[in-house]
């Protein structure tokens, strides 16, 4: 995957992505190599995000290598009218590698088209993160010591919530059994299930959010936002039906971790974070390993 | 039986594209770029037409274009035919077919796609041809028939 730019998570076949949670293991044994010792990465954030951009630049120090760019788009030449075709060119005569997160969809396709280095997608509107979903896979690797035959529970905005949708197409190809909860206007979009029944994969939907998670090896907790509903009422309505307190853990499987993509509001109550199987703070430090691993395999020094 | 007094005259040589929808006669010429072509071009645009109500028809003197260039017409006309014509004779006939790969032609829907916000030319690849689903090469969204607006 050298000099492979990471746009959408259907860019790394099935053995790519196990060769990066492979090195993201190896990385967090031994976070510090210098092996970017003398590149130069890009970190462009044409609009803020603050853990992905953190996650990206601890990995790039620990890696040693230099990092240039700009934290939101008022201080870059954007702000100017610069066209991003121009921003991408200047910027890849300066660096061996981009980091890019845009509020435009599609941004990264046409970036990584337009530049000379690779270029990793960190976020395109509400497009793509492949990154996040590595580090989820990794994360699930971690904790179950494998990424097949796995009993995976979604739960929240399945509509809506990108994380979700590149999650289930990675982990398509493991053999898993999904099970959807989430209220009617939020459920999984057809065409995600139209995709499972084509890989002959078994899914479930559900509205209740109970004991059927005692099936679960990981609990994929989401966020259901408020600007998501026309309807207020309708959000009032289903808000507080999809969190996940300590007590209902109680009968669940030994092996079972809470993810979250991070920041929750209300959707996993704070006593479930003393919870050993409440895992999404771990799942947020695994994110620095994983980017260490894409970032080392595009660079082709590991 | 007489014969037909023609609309547009007849050519020696070259492509007739026939059963054009009279809508989009000039983005046929557009698309086909025989707005800046040298050769003898003639068209007629409103007539009469059984299956259509009303079509257009070009007709291109010492011009005959490659598949995948006569293609790039399909989604604004679909019905097209053309004659290939040798000495006034028609010598071979053809449709068109939506290519794999629509470059520069249609408009992503998404408002939020890149491809609406920077100087730059769309790309689709082609899910469906009926009912029209085409997925946009960037933001990865479908603009399906209702939405469809060509450039």
């Amino acid at each position: 995957m050298k000099d492979k730019s990471l746009v959408s998570i259907t860019d790394f076949s099935k053995e790519e992505i196990l060769r990066i949670v492979e090195l993201a293991a190896e990385f967090e044994a031994n976070p510090n190599q210098k092996l970017l010792d003398g590149k130069v990465v890009s970190s462009l954030f044409f609009e803020p995000s603050t853990r992905t951009r953190l996650s990206f630049e601890t990995a790039i120090n620990r890696l040693g290598g230099g990092i240039i760019g700009f934290t939101d788009s008022s201080s870059s030449s954007t702000s100017k009218g610069e066209s991003l075709n121009d921003t991408i060119k200047m910027v890849s005569n300066y660096s061996d590698l981009i980091v890019m997160r845009h509020p435009l969809e599609g941004s990264a396709r046409y970036a990584s088209e337009v530049s000379d280095v690779p270029v990793i997608n960190a976020g395109d509107g509400a497009n793509q993160h492949p990154t996040q979903t590595l580090l989820d896979m990794y994360s699930i690797y971690k904790t179950q010591g494998t990424l097949d035959n796995l009993n995976i529970f979604l739960v929240g905005d399945l509509k809506y919530g990108r994380t979700v949708h590149s999650l289930m197409m990675a982990m398509s190809q493991f053999n898993p059994t999904f099970n959807f909860i989430s209220p009617d206007s939020l459920k999984m979009p057809d065409e995600y299930k139209l995709f499972l029944d084509k890989q002959g994969i078994k899914y479930y939907e559900h509205h209740e959010f109970t004991d059927i998670i005692e099936e679960a090896d990981i609990l994929y907790m989401t966020r259901v936002q408020r600007e998501r509903f026309s309807d207020p009422i309708e959000y009032e309505k289903v808000k507080n039906v999809y969190v996940l307190r300590n007590a209902m853990l109680d009968n669940t499987k030994d092996n079972l971790r809470i993810l979250h993509p991070l920041p929750r509001v209300n959707e996993i109550h704070t006593d479930v974070d003393a919870n050993p199987k409440a895992y999404y703070f771990e799942q947020a430090e695994n994110g620095v390993y994983a980017r260490m691993a894409i970032m080392a395999s595009i660079l082709g020094v590991k | 039986m007489t014969k037909k007094e023609l609309s547009v005259r007849a050519i020696k040589n070259g492509t007739v594209i026939d059963h054009i929808p009279a809508t989009h006669l000039f983005k046929v010429i557009s698309i086909l770029g025989l707005d800046k072509s040298k050769n003898q071009i003639t068209f007629g645009t409103n007539l009469k037409s059984k299956q259509q109500g009303h079509k257009a028809i070009i007709k291109v003197a010492k011009k005959f274009f490659a598949d995948d260039e006569i293609n790039k017409i399909a989604l604004v006309a679909p019905s097209a035919k053309l004659n290939i014509i040798e000495d006034y004779q028609v010598v071979d006939k053809k449709t068109v077919t939506i290519p794999e790969q629509i470059v520069g032609i249609a408009k992503c829907f998404n408002p939020k796609c890149i491809t609406n916000n920077e100087e730059m030319v769309t790309k689709f690849s082609l899910v469906e041809p009926e009912p029209l689903a085409l997925k946009c090469q960037y933001c990865e969204k479908i603009t399906n028939e209702e939405h469809l607006e060509v450039l």
